[in-house]
């Protein structure tokens, strides 16, 4: 069954304070390539049956309103998984 | 990481500044009344730097000048008594007061607000005021080791409600707990006046060694200042800054933050590593970054010292490298301390914040100079006295006048009044009253919250919620500790703000002495509706004398507190909440009482006498009615009742004790019966006779002064014996029956523990899941 | 008259110095809340308490290590996943697999840690219900041969508060069957489940017992008066039989 990805990320100007732990880590492991690292969350809402542009639009509105606090998170990708 | 700081910025110096005296600036966009601007221009003797504008905008606003209250707020310094001075180590003014607990010891509290933050992100806004506060109490050297919260939202049905409650109850805990500081008591009030102003009020206490305060100077020239913690972002300038501006190029600015985003973890890392700083006696001064960061932090910081200080902005280590330099200086971010550091001590202090993995940066020196001057790039962008930022700010003398409305409305008792029709008599009814009342969203449990804090962590926790205070041992070896209760009450304050303020205090205190410790000490949390409103402003000015006046009486100082304006929806104001935080003391917590009824057998008293009052009670708001005069104020009777419950707590005369409050001696019945399931059979007729009152009356009125207490049955003489002496009433209600498994009082259905546990429990969960 | 039990009484434990001469490791991880509480039940139960440092890259001499609960790195990422990391843990894995078994105890976020350190199957996930959950929780005890329970009898009840949000233990069934088959299963929750964890596993250890992990705070319960409420007011200890069973597989058998 057809899966609709949404992707949302913190807002790149507020903290993120996972992503900085996380960097910080990252070198004692000897990753040190990294300068930094943001973390989001991924989301798939499967869809009985074809997707439509209508359940499209639904799954954008329910990203923007429901799945992502606008407030400090950006929905950076919402896409179709063939 | 390469954030370096973008110093292509046009910068406006104070060169620049005498150049073109004519510039227009944003000064009304940043919130300062012409009045004012005017006043910054004739203390510069030229027109402000976008930074220094950013500075006094910033630091002159209500929220760190106090300029509408400040009039006010004296008489907490002014009406003290030297006996209240005695155990007063740091007063108002500081980050937070300090008072001697005795055998070296000190405690440090204070309370504050983080109301708007609250209701735009309740779940940021709510951890971020835990963050806050607990950075207060560490800038006094302390070790932060408890929390509480007192909580004041919209209808419990309210489709917003949730939001806000869920939000804000997450965020105390998601923070809170990552900081392992218990969270031992607070306050959970439903009122639609708080629909579009909900009130999150945090409070922390902290312990240390008297030689470990720590105050907020910077003394001693060429000492360094130091920035450390979080690295600094856009975070609470707003969504566009108007400061933009100060940046005159074509570069387009980042986005700023609408909220605040807390890192407990990065917290608690600080205060670790600000403990290490304060045991190795590494810092002569530290201060918190909080409301206003580096603008207050620098200011306060010189002020308080030898009035100098030299700082480099372009040293400060940014998340957001297109911050302008008032942006920096104006910047709310978190978990970020300032601190002044001898040149000897500068190797140590960099192997803590190594040791700890904390980033800082050293950013200038203090002088002698009496000026605060702030460079970028080497250009002097700030030149200022810092006490004309921190200390010298407007105050207003705001017009306030009893609102034409109070006297009707403090005509409109409840007795007689249409809400009164049917007032419940037959047993049944009393039944279903006393059931209506402890499920009711203000009286029912509030364990669906407190389950979701941590009370454990730190092993020291001897009482917390739904005790009467919560309490903390401070010493492990003798079992010294302190006793913490918060209250308000919006109804009372609004039927009558003098006296509302005064039964916040006493219930408080009440709340502690019933705990058996010794009350000490009050920190205050004065949340409010617009100052500009002369109705408002009365509230507040009259709940800060009934305040003041109060704390004479009882003899307890005010030893810090916060002061929240602008509480309102649209023009409608939120009720005046005072809520007041009483502190009180231990010789040994091991003395501490619990609410709940124990042993089979005991000897149950009420202390105290009831009169027929229940204007603005919990009964009166159940069927929709705010009107008359509040319960009345007796000082003199909560001293003695005070006296009485530490006084047995200490001798071994009581093994349970409840204050009364709202919902009367109904709700404290149920409550002390439900904390450990344990039954009881109570018979009021002599009550009845004695205050000349009816059952009902005799369950519901909030008349103030009142504890019921259990006293084991060798202790009765002794404990009857007191209570005479003192010349206060007394009277044996009824007696503990542990296993019958009810509440069993005269003239009332008989209550099951069972279904009373219920009701009480499920009303929560019932509307938040 | 019964007297109010007085809380923080001293344990009825004298501190004899061969017991004294237990050294028990506590580790500290940035973020770790509950390191000074599991020293003080150490020391209650007799032996010496020693702070490890997570950075450190020698055990030193310790006759077992706790890992205490908190939020070590703020639990970003997942729970235990970067402090598992830590110098100091890769010494504690390698003495726990050693011949010696160095006995370990991870309790809460350090059971997080043992799981993310491989040390014990399973993982950790948020409770079922969403919340953060502190209350008292009744544990049964279902293997009383491990270093850390062999102080309790067979199927004894103990109350122990229960604090966590990543809560609910979770394995594949194969690995929950093996569990159960080899007797791995340390603790059930006793009542409601309460926090989703597949068959009510409150905690485990590995197949020597030397290494045991639960979600609850046994070192939240060692001190009358400051642990889980009981009718009268005054708290109940018994977490204290953790520390106790260590000391006494320390100090050899007779106490």
């Amino acid at each position: 069954m057809p899966r609709i990805v949404v992707d949302v990320m913190p807002k790149p100007e507020i903290l993120d304070p996972q992503g900085k732990a996380i960097v910080g880590a990252l070198p004692r492991l000897g990753f040190t390539s990294f300068s930094s690292v943001r973390q989001g969350k991924r989301f798939e809402l499967t869809v009985d049956g074809e997707v439509t542009e209508e359940i499209l639009a639904q799954a954008r509105e329910a990203a923007e309103t429901m799945l992502s606090n606008p407030v400090i998170e950006d929905v950076v990708n919402v896409e179709v998984l063939a | 990481m390469s954030l370096e700081t973008n110093r292509k910025f046009n910068i406006d110096t104070v060169e620049n500044a005498e150049k073109t005296p004519d510039t227009e600036l944003p000064w009304a966009e940043l919130g300062l009344k012409k009045n004012e601007f005017d006043e910054v221009v004739k203390v510069l003797g030229r027109r402000p730097t976008g930074a220094e504008l950013a500075m006094y905008s910033v630091m002159w606003s209500e929220h760190c000048s106090y300029k509408s209250s400040k009039n006010h707020l004296r008489q907490f310094g002014e009406k003290v008594t030297e006996e209240m001075k005695k155990d007063m180590l740091v007063g108002i003014g500081e980050n937070a007061g300090v008072t001697n607990l005795g055998d070296g010891w000190a405690v440090t509290f204070k309370i504050e607000s983080h109301n708007s933050p609250s209701f735009v992100e309740p779940y940021q806004g709510a951890a971020t005021g835990i963050g806050g506060i607990v950075r207060d109490i560490i800038s006094m050297g302390a070790r932060p080791v408890a929390v509480m919260d007192p909580l004041r939202f919209g209808a419990i049905d309210h489709p917003d409600t949730a939001r806000v409650m869920h939000g804000a109850v997450a965020g105390i805990g998601g923070y809170g707990n990552s900081l392992g500081l218990p969270n031992i008591g607070g306050e959970m009030v439903f009122d639609s006046v708080y629909q579009g102003n909900p009130l999150v009020n945090a409070l922390a206490v902290g312990v240390m060694r008297h030689e470990d305060i720590r105050l907020a100077n910077a003394s001693g020239k060429g000492n360094k200042v130091v920035l450390f913690g979080a690295r600094t972002g856009g975070d609470g300038i707003g969504g566009a800054s108007v400061l933009a501006s100060e940046s005159f190029d074509d570069t387009k600015p980042s986005k700023r933050p609408a909220v605040q985003v807390g890192d407990p973890f990065a917290e608690k890392v600080l205060i670790e590593c600000c403990l290490e700083l304060f045991k190795g006696s590494l810092v002569e001064g530290i201060q918190d970054l909080g409301a206003a960061g580096i603008s207050c932090a620098t200011s306060e910081l010189a002020s308080n010292g030898d009035g100098g200080m030299e700082v480099e902005l372009t040293s400060v280590l940014l998340r957001d490298p297109s911050l302008t330099p008032g942006e920096i200086l104006m910047s709310e971010s978190q978990e970020r301390m300032m601190a002044v550091v001898t040149p000897e001590n500068i190797e140590a202090f960099e192997a803590v914040m190594d040791k700890w993995a904390v980033e800082y940066s050293w950013l200038g020196e203090v002088t002698d100079s009496g000026r605060l001057i702030i460079t970028w790039d080497g250009a002097v962008i700030v030149d200022v006295d810092p006490r004309t930022v921190a200390h010298d700010g407007p105050v207003y003398d705001r017009p306030y006048a009893r609102p034409d409305w109070q006297d009707a409305l403090q005509a409109d008792s409840f007795t007689g009044s249409v809400q009164d029709a049917g007032r419940p008599a037959a047993p049944a009814q009393l039944a279903a009253a006393v059931t209506e009342l402890i499920s009711s969203p203000n009286m029912c449990s509030k364990s669906w919250i407190t389950k979701q804090y941590d009370r454990y962590v730190g092993g020291n926790t001897a009482l917390a919620f739904p005790d009467d205070a919560g309490v903390i041992r401070v010493d492990e070896e003798t079992g010294l500790g302190v006793a913490l209760a918060t209250d308000a009450n919006g109804r009372y304050t609004f039927l009558d703000p003098y006296h509302g303020a005064q039964l916040a205090l006493a219930e408080a205190y009440r709340n502690v002495a019933t705990s058996g410790a010794v009350p000490m000490a009050v920190s205050d949390c004065l949340n409010f509706g617009s100052p500009e409103d002369p109705d408002v402003m009365w509230q507040l000015a009259e709940a800060i004398r009934g305040l003041s006046d109060a704390c004479m009486v009882l003899g307890i100082p005010v030893t810090g507190g916060n002061v929240s304006l602008y509480n309102q929806t649209g023009s409608t104001p939120i009720h005046p909440s005072p809520v007041v935080a009483v502190l009180g003391k231990f010789d040994d917590v091991a003395r501490r009482t619990p609410s709940g009824w124990q042993e089979d057998g005991q000897a149950i008293y009420l202390l105290g006498t009831t009169a027929a009052e229940l204007d603005g009670s919990e009964w009166s708001n159940l069927r929709g009615h705010l009107g008359g005069l509040p319960p009345k104020v007796d000082l003199a009777a909560e001293r003695e009742l005070g006296e009485i419950l530490i006084n047995a707590s200490r001798d071994g005369m009581i093994d349970s004790a409840h204050d009364l409050s709202e919902g009367g001696l109904a709700a404290a019945l149920v409550e002390s019966s439900l904390r450990y399931g344990v039954g009881a059979r109570i018979a009021l007729q002599d009550l009845m006779d004695r205050d000349g009152v009816d059952l009902f009356t005799a369950l519901f009125s909030e008349t103030q002064a009142r504890a019921i207490v259990g006293v084991p049955r060798s202790e009765e003489v002794r404990f009857n014996d007191m209570c005479t002496a003192r010349g206060f009433m007394h009277l044996r209600i009824g007696v503990v029956d542990a296993d019958s498994g009810i509440l069993d009082i005269n003239g009332v259905e008989d209550l099951a523990l069972d279904a009373l546990n219920e009701a009480h429990e499920g009303t929560l969960p019932k509307y938040f899941g | 008259m019964s007297e109010l039990p007085l809380i923080g009484e001293a344990v009825a434990i004298a501190a004899e110095p061969r017991l004294a001469g237990a050294r028990i490791g506590v580790v500290t991880f940035p973020g770790t809340l509950d390191d000074r509480d599991a020293a003080r039940a150490i020391r209650l139960a007799g032996a010496s308490a020693i702070s490890l440092w997570h950075a450190d890259t020698e055990l030193g001499e310790v006759d077992a290590v706790v890992i205490p609960g908190g939020f070590s790195y703020g639990d970003y990422l997942r729970a235990g996943a970067i402090a598992r990391f830590a110098p100091l843990m890769t010494r504690i894995i390698d003495a726990a697999n050693s011949e010696a078994k160095l006995p370990v105890l991870g309790i809460c976020n350090g059971f997080q840690i043992l799981t993310e350190s491989h040390l014990l199957p399973g993982s950790m996930i948020k409770n079922d219900h969403l919340k953060f959950n502190c209350s008292n929780q009744i544990l049964r005890v279902e293997n009383n041969t491990t270093a850390w329970t062999s102080d309790y009898a067979l199927d004894q009840e103990i109350a122990i508060p229960l604090k966590n949000q990543d809560g609910q233990y979770i394995a594949d069934e194969k690995t929950l069957d093996a569990l159960e088959a080899e007797n791995r299963v340390v603790f059930r929750y006793v009542g409601a489940n309460p926090n989703g964890s597949r068959r009510s596993i409150a905690g485990i250890s590995n197949a020597a017992g030397n290494v045991v992990g639960l979600m609850p705070h046994p070192e939240h319960a060692v001190e009358a008066g400051y642990g889980p409420e009981t009718p009268g007011g005054a708290g109940g200890i018994d977490g204290l039989g953790f520390f106790t069973s260590i000391l006494t597989k320390i100090v050899g058998g007779a106490k």
